[in-house]
């Protein structure tokens, strides 16, 4: 356990250190920035906010729907920040760093490789993790400023996207130990779109009532669950928003937004634990 | 003297390349080993199996004791890779910090001084790596293998990238790292390096064992040159033994005698010898 809290200590000042680091930081502010300028502009062309009937009774929220959809789109990015970040920490961890001669000397310390992968999935999980509540802080409160809303639900959503980042920290240190640190980053972007095809086919499944597009989409949530924690994520800012102004939102842009279910958390638990198996065996059996 | 490092039948196989065919070595406490042969003879795997870098196929090997890779056998032995790196942002003696939380070295910063004093990078001491020189780096790659005073240490190419006041710091370290009974198993393609300061040395080839010993053991004779007036007498054939009598009749013949040397192979004829032998 000491090994691998001095490898995370490790970690996280490389993290720290890294050029990369600045680089996330303002590209991150220059998003915030964006954001706020889009929603400011979109509140102006669309206030005052009104609730609306339809027609047949359907009452359409103009606030929700404008507000949840804009933040949706928000978490949408802020997800997708925190797989770049968790990507560029963790896709060269093992056989990048082998390759660069920087994992030998840690290696021949009497910390062991366990430990060493656990003090790297940490850390990485750690800033991956920080960053993405920040972000997500950041554009609730530019959110709530401008057009007064706030989600229905707070902190699972925060907590769902985290839990989605550490599961693709996960997937990219189990990559690294064996591809390349390039191909492994190529692969898990790769996955990560995968990830949210399969969860827009789903909706679009849903919309056409098509058994085939649901079943890939079920699949994939199972296979990849950090689509399914964005999604629930997604479907909790709304959670209690009721008739066609929730339907209305199902079927945003980056739609997806369905609930779990109380199995997805040790799931995902389990998820992260077989990864970290896989991942311990092979760095293991490993040549260096 | 207690056994630092010992290797019996060690084998190593990638698919179907065999890097080591069943290598026996040891390496006492205090005794420096010379680790030779050419460019893929399985120096560096043999090394890397000692320090539990790689997995053997078949066979032993041990530090201290304990089976290499174990937690013991990493706790008692130092290692400089051939090929290294330190994160660029780091200082020399962020570095050593680093190795010694690793290594749970109570030394502190007595220890981090100690060792940049040896290394000769005590000006160095807040310098990143990444403006470092590469002879500067692998000076610091060498504190960080010392860091936690191991009693095995393994080198591989320690002195690659030194010029040649580099070198002789090397060599001194060595020097001292013997006198404090730290046994070392040094890989180097510099024979010179090997020469002067290794006990024993090991030639591998095509991933066997073809020569160890002591060079003085290794080394054939090669007759006697002897300096009279104006011109230096070459005995061929003749021995260390044989000097006295040359001499006596040198002298008997009216002749004045300047200098006798004892002409024996060298290190890289030894060598050479050893991996044509082994290659025919």
């Amino acid at each position: 356990m000491t090994g691998a809290v001095i490898i995370a200590g490790y970690a996280v000042r490389e993290s720290v250190r890294r050029r990369v680091f600045p680089i996330v930081i303002v590209l991150t502010g220059a998003f915030l920035a964006l954001y706020a300028f889009g929603v400011y502009k979109a509140f102006q062309s669309t206030e005052p906010f009104r609730t609306e009937e339809i027609g047949a009774g359907a009452i359409v929220d103009q606030q929700v729907l404008f507000s949840a959809t804009l933040f949706g789109l928000a978490m949408f990015a802020t997800l997708f920040l925190g797989t770049v970040l968790a990507i560029f920490l963790t896709h060269a961890a093992v056989r990048g760093d082998t390759e660069r001669g920087l994992l030998q000397p840690l290696v021949v310390r009497p910390v062991g490789r366990t430990a060493l992968l656990g003090g790297r999935f940490g850390a990485a999980a750690a800033v991956c993790g920080v960053y993405v509540v920040c972000v997500y802080i950041s554009t609730l409160l530019i959110t709530h400023a401008i057009t007064g809303w706030w989600p229905d639900r707070l902190v699972l959503p925060a907590a769902e996207l985290v839990g989605a980042v550490v599961v693709l920290v996960g997937l990219s240190l189990l990559g690294s130990v064996f591809l390349s640190a390039i191909a492994n980053g190529i692969a898990i972007f790769m996955i990560f779109g995968a990830g949210l095809v399969a969860g827009l086919l789903g909706q679009i499944g849903e919309a056409l009532n098509s058994g085939s597009l649901k079943t890939i989409a079920t699949v994939s949530s199972w296979a990849l669950p950090f689509e399914a924690l964005y999604q629930d994520g997604l479907n909790s800012i709304t959670a209690d928003t009721q008739g066609f102004t929730r339907a209305a939102l199902s079927l945003g842009p980056f739609g997806g937004a369905q609930a779990a279910g109380a199995s997805l958390a040790p799931y995902v638990l389990g998820y992260l634990a077989v990864l970290g198996c896989a991942a311990t065996i092979g760095f293991r059996r490993r040549d260096l | 003297m207690a056994v630092a490092f010992s290797a019996r039948g060690l084998a190593k196989r990638y698919g179907n390349v065999t890097a080591l065919g069943g290598v026996d070595v040891s390496v006492e406490e205090g005794e420096l080993v010379g680790l030779l042969g050419p460019n893929g003879a399985g120096k560096s795997t043999l090394v890397k199996i000692g320090c539990g870098l790689v997995r053997a196929s078949a066979g032993q090997a041990e530090v201290c004791g304990a089976a290499a890779g174990s937690r013991e056998a990493r706790a008692a032995m130092g290692y400089l890779a051939e090929l290294f790196r330190f994160p660029g942002w780091y200082s020399a003696d962020e570095v050593l910090e680093l190795h010694q939380r690793l290594a749970a070295s109570s030394g502190g910063e007595a220890e981090r001084t100690e060792l940049l004093q040896l290394v000769g990078l005590m000006d160095a001491r807040a310098r990143r790596v990444e403006d470092m020189s590469k002879g500067m780096q692998q000076r610091l790659g060498i504190a960080q293998a010392l860091v936690g005073t191991p009693r095995m240490l393994f080198l591989d190419e320690p002195t690659s990238a030194l010029d040649p006041a580099g070198r002789r710091t090397v060599r001194g370290l060595l020097e001292e790292l013997r006198q404090r009974g730290v046994a070392v198993l040094l890989n180097s393609h510099l024979l010179s390096e090997i020469e002067l300061v290794c006990d024993r040395v090991v030639i591998l080839d095509h991933g066997v064992v073809v020569t160890t010993g002591r060079t003085e053991d290794l080394a054939r004779p090669r007759g006697v040159e002897i300096d009279v007036d104006g011109a230096v007498r070459k005995y061929e054939g003749a021995t260390r033994e044989d000097v006295p009598q040359i001499v006596k009749q040198l002298v008997a013949a009216g002749e004045s005698v300047y200098g006798v040397r004892v002409l024996t192979s060298t290190l890289e004829e030894i060598y050479l010898e050893a991996v044509e032998a082994d290659s025919a």
